[in-house]
């Protein structure tokens, strides 16, 4: 296998669970729990989990826009976890982050063309105006609007267009790595629809890596080379994309694979019901984390926690359970 | 039956619009019937209209499914069954909402506040911002009681409300706040609480659509299982054609503040007619088919104020003619109990 593009070993991030501002923590929010996982380069990897998994702070860790409490995360080979200032400003031309949220992720005050500038100006990517002007124009076009949008301001635009404007500021400064922070989960079904086809024929173009974090797996599957799954921190299965939809080995993949709700009256899918919620990260169960919830736990599920493991090549899971 | 009678008595002749669009089937009186709603925001040369002409109807104990993005005016359509939408700024411009054969745009004060929850209860997307956080959940749940069914109106009768809705150690849970409950459990009360005064049609506006998967799978089965328990009607808002196929007998889809479609659900999954029903079917991924695009609807879907002349699909629609910039079509049945606003399935259905 050639050089991955990203190496995240064992990643931690812990927030301290205050009770009043100033008191001294009562505990810790395990939000990533020693997660490792790889990004080859121009690969999709999908992150997937119910809200509260932690799955939004990992993509946020990556890209460093949260301070990893332990861990590595090796981009090109060098660690990012270490550095600071403007060396990690440096390095941020090579990996930008697409919000989920694209009424709040533009400034209101500014207009199009200075959005995406502002990103050319900070690596001091554009020499001249005329070129920065140049630069974001072609960029326009690139995701699908028209050059003269430049001088508009992100009211007049739709949550799809402003989509398409976050996804050209990240663009801009021609990364490597594009982490997306459920891109398309505020979006019509009709416009998340174009958005999808976006990434994907940009990533055909420049041959950029995603980190494509979602709660919907139906997308996640449809974009994805490989899926990771979360569950309180930690990653319950990895495997490519097709393989993990289709023959799921841990029962949360399963059972969450089973609540997508089907569109094919005549699908024969049989439904898994899940017990309760998420429980609290700041006391997670012991053992399997996922053991009051799962359907086949056994007795050493509450004692032991499963390591994860490689069940066939490519296909990490961690359950005592599984089998390939 | 005499509120028949009445019904009977105030059917119009048969409209340009051809309302309503279950007529046909029309043989038990409906428990709620909508004849032609007219919605608009603002008065005067400045009014918007964000619902127009829309008629549905609704038996009791089935389920009905309103499906539309953003901006479809779906929402709008059903909280004006209980007349929820302030006005104004919403102006009740026409048509009727008739709930078990009584007008409800003509209801005075007193038989309103009846309805409102006797007859027909709601349930929001955001349980967390419809539950008031000052107030423990039990006595939020027993204020419902208090108001349709004093006599009932015991702790006794929370809990047993809160456990039908399968909330663990109920008991414990009614001294509860709000905030002290996860997503999941926060819906599980407010449908408690639209449960408690025994309604007959269930209003749930996208109940599922901030929750996960797994919890959105609970929910629904839920609803359904509630249903059978307790008969209702339920009115099921959504913009997740993935639920129609698990709950809805009948399905309505709306676009630009008019109903586009209307069919059985099975068949409407399995051959939708509309245009944008089945751009809309195919733009949404599926776990077990492979396909290498999405299928896209080009644009946006129009804003209050901007819907295009003509068919309000048009410029969007792959099957867009000439005259359908200029002309608007009609609802009308092309099939038995399929009503489809398109002139594809019948060239001569345009409005005059």
């Amino acid at each position: 296998m050639s050089q991955p593009l990203l190496q995240v070993k064992d990643l931690k991030v812990h927030f301290p669970a205050h009770r009043g501002s100033w008191v001294r923590p009562q505990g810790f929010v395990r939000a990533v729990d020693g997660v490792s996982f790889t990004i080859a380069p121009g690969e999709t990897v999908g992150l997937v989990g119910e809200s509260g998994c932690g799955k939004t702070t990992l993509g946020r860790a990556v890209v460093r826009l949260v301070e990893p409490t332990a861990g590595r995360i090796e981009f090109e080979g060098e660690d990012l976890a270490q550095l600071k200032g403007p060396e990690l400003r440096a390095r941020r031309r090579k990996f930008q982050m697409v919000f989920q949220d694209p009424y709040g992720s533009l400034n209101p005050r500014a207009r199009v063309g200075d959005i995406i500038g502002a990103a050319l100006d900070i690596h001091r990517l554009a020499p001249s105006a005329a070129a920065r002007r140049q630069r974001v124009e072609s960029l326009l076009q690139d995701v699908g609007l028209d050059a003269s949008h430049a001088r508009r301001f992100p009211h007049e635009f739709s949550g799809g267009q402003r989509q398409r404007i976050g996804i050209a500021r990240a663009l801009a400064v021609e990364p490597k790595l594009i982490v997306c922070d459920e891109p398309v989960s505020a979006l019509d079904v009709s416009v998340q629809a174009q958005i999808v086809n976006l990434l994907r024929d940009l990533q055909q173009e420049h041959g950029i890596a995603y980190l494509f974090v979602a709660h919907d797996l139906a997308v996640v599957r449809h974009l994805s080379h490989r899926i990771l799954v979360m569950y309180l921190g930690r990653i319950v299965e990895a495997g490519e994309a097709k393989t993990t939809c289709r023959s799921p080995k841990h029962p949360y993949t399963q059972a969450l694979i089973s609540a997508v709700p089907v569109v094919d009256p005549d699908s024969k899918r049989r439904r898994i019901m899940l017990a309760g919620d998420v429980p609290s990260p700041i006391h997670p169960p012991g053992g399997c984390p996922f053991h009051p919830r799962c359907p086949v736990a056994e007795a050493r599920c509450q004692t032991e926690a499963p390591a994860l493991r490689e069940i066939e090549p490519g296909h990490q899971v961690a359950c005592h359970a599984a089998q390939c | 039956m005499a509120l028949t009678e009445r019904n009977e008595a105030n059917r119009e002749p048969q409209g340009k619009d051809g309302w309503p669009p279950f007529a046909a089937i029309k043989i038990v009186m409906s428990l709620l019937e909508i004849r032609n709603l007219q919605i608009d925001f603002g008065r005067g040369p400045n009014a918007l209209r964000a619902v127009d002409g829309v008629s549905l109807s609704l038996e009791p104990g089935k389920t009905l499914c309103l499906v539309g993005e953003s901006g479809s005016g779906k929402s709008v359509t059903a909280l004006s069954i209980a007349r929820l939408m302030a006005s104004p700024p919403a102006v009740y411009a026409g048509g009727e909402i008739l709930l078990e054969g009584h007008d409800v745009l003509k209801m005075k004060a007193a038989p309103l506040r009846n309805i409102r929850g006797g007859v027909v209860s709601y349930v929001f997307q955001e349980p967390g911002a419809s539950l008031n956080p000052v107030y423990r959940i039990g006595s939020q749940i027993k204020e419902a009681l208090q108001l349709h069914r004093p006599e009932a109106a015991t702790d006794a009768e929370v809990v047993r409300l809160l456990k039908l809705v399968g909330i663990p150690a109920p008991e414990l849970r009614i001294r509860n706040y709000p905030h002290e409950l996860s997503g999941g459990m926060q819906q599980r009360v407010m449908l408690g609480m639209a449960l408690a005064p025994h309604p007959k049609l269930l209003v749930a506006d996208e109940p599922t659509t901030a929750l996960d998967v797994t919890i959105q799978a609970q929910i629904i089965e839920l609803l359904g299982e509630l249903q059978r328990q307790f008969g209702m009607a339920i009115l099921l808002i959504t913009h997740n054609l993935g639920l129609v196929g698990d709950v809805a007998d009948e399905v309505a889809v709306m676009y630009a503040g008019q109903i586009v479609e209307t069919a059985p659900a099975r068949e409407l999954l399995k051959r939708p007619l509309h245009p944008y029903t089945q751009a809309l079917l195919h733009s949404v991924p599926s776990l077990d088919t492979e396909v290498d695009r999405l299928a896209t609807i080009p644009g946006a879907v129009p804003r209050l104020g901007g819907f295009p002349g003509g068919c309000r699909f048009h410029p969007r629609c792959p099957r867009a003619q000439p005259e359908c910039t200029q002309l608007a079509p009609a609802l009308i049945e092309v099939e038995p109990r399929r009503w489809v606003r398109c002139p594809w399935w019948n060239p001569s259905a345009w409005n005059a």
